[in-house]
């Protein structure tokens, strides 16, 4: 397992090294082939699509795909769909780049998420959903998410799972060593020292450096490092006032080996969840399906509660993770592939969805009552949702991936992970993760400025 | 020694104590000693089955792989490596060079390139994408060009041809014998690379049926780091254990090809 763990890496580092190429190719490919309004198709077009005898391909990675496919079948028998698993993450981005590249083999709809959407949507390799009538949409999703799909006015894909950020914590370790669970960062780090004295196998989180939460973590505390103008002119700043504010706090956890060096998602990480030795995470809302399945041992002993603040009561926070479905310009069934998108990231596929652990977009099922009341056994009972919708409510607005992010979280170890390692100051791994990925920037075709 | 035979033995002892745990005592037990039930068996027949048995397809396909990709790798390094040493023809030093350089080159930076040039050809997604690329081994050819060039004596050669055989009943009947230490070790080598191919396959496929053991054990291990997706660790261990009993199986058969010395004084 360890060497599977070490084998991945290098994969990534490789898989990495082929984005770069990819990324070029879809840069020198933009411009030629966008011609918006001549795709676009009528609700009836789409009607009509729908029965039609299709095949479809979808890929994707999320496992409440599949239920959502066989009852999309069930209900347009016309239409096959075939489901491909081309890998999760960076792998699927990286086959998707090289489909975009190559110009054949790309699927109808592929599932991509929020920070790696404008990577896509911006190389022009996306439809603008904007022509099938998208637009209507806006009111039936959470206005995060919706942000997420709007890029330089367009809307590039249909949100299907959200991550609003909370803090989920075992209840059991707070309360053998008379620690009172933190709603603030100060109090956060107190008790992280406190968990930590108590026992000194127990920390308060794990962190040994991931993109995703640093970026997550700088947008909650109200950074906007990335901005895109139009289609080329981007600024980066990750030394403004939020992304301070975050390494205020992380650096003093840092600092004193407050943090389990354990690296999330591995076989460690599950174990350390299991056994109480990490009392809290911070993390999206989709959490609980990964915990129910991957630390079983630890049944009735998590809790949730809003994400810590910087300020007492004002309540704030970001999406972690989260992504939707896109149309690819490469689809010679756009009509058919929109189609497949209403069902799935509309009413009748965000209840697949969410029956099958995902966490809704969707305003409708996020203030149903049966939503919002459900109590979760695994939790102890709790009402979990309710924490979670009012974290998709406080979600900080305005935040902006970059139209390379999946290639500069590729280099964030080199970068940022090296003050993990050093137990340096993160801002001067901010410093550097912010030179390098200008740099590629501006190889790529990009007019990049920086603060 | 004791250090090493320590790293070395380690995870495979790691991975024998842990295919026998369920799911949940993998996260609540020590690492390297056995505990709670004795699960081998549920596991190994959990990997057999889980996802109806892709598993065994993925067995399948690279068992498929290694036999045609590695078997023709090999073939191929062995005709022509020897052809390189016992033959004069003009280029043979621009062959060389090329042979030499393409030893250098590391296959995972030829396969975007590779996938580019497969997909203009319509060969991505199929089999084909995987085996084409394994049947090149320039470090195969040039291992038995080196072999061929001290174990098989051109008096040898000379002697065949005077009592007329023709160079394809030589080679066959005379020169792959002697031959046989060096192609061995190139299947070797190109067996257990063609087993543990992760990047190429990852590339060129898209299909799930078509995967290598590889490809597929780590799109379950993906599984458990996605939202919602079930963790099934205790079926990627015992997945990977699985792995390699057949390659170590494979090694310690061709082992006993593995003799020297054959045409010790043929020659004299």
């Amino acid at each position: 397992m360890k060497n599977n763990h070490r084998f991945r890496r290098a994969a990534g580092a490789a898989l990495a090294a082929s984005l770069l190429m990819g990324g070029l190719a879809a840069c020198s490919g933009s411009g030629t082939t966008a011609n918006a309004g001549a795709e676009g198709a009528s609700a009836e077009d789409i009607a009509k699509a729908l029965d039609t005898e299709t095949t479809l391909t979808v890929w994707g990675w999320a496992p409440q795909l599949e239920p959502i496919v066989e009852a999309f079948e069930a209900k347009y028998p016309k239409v096959h769909v075939n489901l491909e698993n081309v890998g999760t993450g960076n792998a699927h981005y990286t086959k998707l780049q090289n489909a975009v590249k190559a110009g054949s083999g790309a699927p109808d709809v592929a599932q991509i998420e929020y920070n790696a959407l404008p990577q896509f949507a911006l190389s022009d390799s996306l439809v603008n959903l904007k022509d099938f009538g998208a637009e209507e949409l806006k009111d039936n999703y959470t206005a995060s998410t919706w942000g997420s799909v709007n890029l330089n006015g367009g809307v590039y894909a249909l949100p299907q799972d959200s991550g609003p950020m909370a803090m989920f914590y075992r209840a059991d370790v707070f309360e053998k060593h008379g620690i009172s669970v933190p709603t603030t960062w100060d109090e956060y780090v107190a008790a992280g020292k406190a968990i930590h004295a108590a026992d000194p196998k127990a920390y308060i989180t794990n962190d040994t450096g991931d993109a995703g939460f640093t970026t997550s973590m700088i947008w909650q505390a109200g950074g906007k490092p990335y901005t895109v103008d139009g289609n080329t002119n981007v600024s980066i700043d990750l030394q403004d006032e939020g992304a301070k504010k975050w390494t205020g706090t992380w650096n003093q956890l840092l600092k004193d080996d407050l943090v389990a060096p354990i690296t999330s998602w591995s076989d460690e990480w599950y174990k350390g969840l299991s056994d109480g030795s990490i009392a809290t995470l911070i993390i999206g809302a989709w959490m609980p399906a990964n915990l129910e399945s991957g630390a079983e041992a630890a049944s009735g002993k998590w809790r949730v509660a809003p994400m810590p603040t910087y300020e007492t009561g004002a309540a704030a926070t970001a999406e972690n993770g989260g992504g939707g479905d896109a149309v690819m310009k490469q689809s010679k069934n756009k009509a058919a592939a929109y189609g497949f998108l209403q069902f799935a990231n509309g009413p009748e596929g965000s209840k697949i969805h969410a029956a099958n652990g995902g966490f809704p977009s969707t305003t409708a099922d996020l203030e149903s009552d049966s939503f919002l009341n459900a109590e979760n056994a695994y939790f102890g009972g709790q009402k979990i949702n309710e924490v979670l919708v009012q974290a998709s409510k406080d979600v900080v607005p305005g935040w902006s991936y970059l139209p390379f992010q999946t290639y500069a979280n590729s280099i964030y170890s080199d970068t940022v992970g090296q003050a993990y390692g050093s137990k340096g100051d993160l801002n001067d791994g901010l410093k550097a993760w912010q030179d390098a990925t200008a740099k590629y920037g501006q190889q790529q075709g990009f007019t990049v400025t920086t603060k | 020694m004791g250090v090493m035979a320590v790293y070395a033995l380690l995870p495979l002892f790691w991975l024998v104590v842990n295919s026998t745990k369920t799911q949940t005592s993998l996260f609540s037990s020590f690492g390297l000693w056995f505990s709670g039930d004795f699960a081998l068996w549920d596991n190994i027949v959990g990997t057999l089955t889980y996802n109806d048995g892709e598993f065994l397809r993925w067995l399948a396909n690279t068992v498929l792989y290694v036999v045609v990709g590695a078997g023709g790798a090999t073939f191929l390094a062995t005709l022509a490596g020897y052809g390189l040493a016992k033959f004069d023809f003009p280029g043979k030093r621009g062959v060389f060079a090329v042979v030499l350089g393409a030893v250098a080159i590391p296959g995972t930076a030829l396969a975007v390139p590779t996938f580019l040039m497969f997909s203009q050809m319509g060969l991505t997604n199929t089999p084909w994408s995987v085996i084409i690329p394994s049947l090149i081994s320039p470090f195969g050819l040039y291992l038995v060009w080196i072999y061929a060039l001290e174990s098989v004596p051109t008096e040898v050669l000379e002697a065949a041809r005077m009592d007329g055989a023709g160079e394809f009943r030589t080679f066959f009947t005379i020169s792959l014998r002697m031959l046989a230490p060096g192609f061995i070790t190139v299947l070797l080598f190109t067996v257990v690379a063609t087993w543990n191919n992760y990047f190429l396959p990852l590339i060129m496929l898209s299909q799930s049926t078509w995967y290598p053991l590889t490809v597929g054990l780590n799109s379950w291990n993906a599984q458990a780091t996605t939202a919602g997706g079930e963790a099934i660790y205790n079926l990627v261990i015992t997945g990977s254990l699985l792995t390699i009993v057949p390659i170590v199986g494979a090694f310690l058969f061709l082992q006993r090809f593995w003799q020297s010395g054959l045409s010790a004084g043929s020659v004299k």
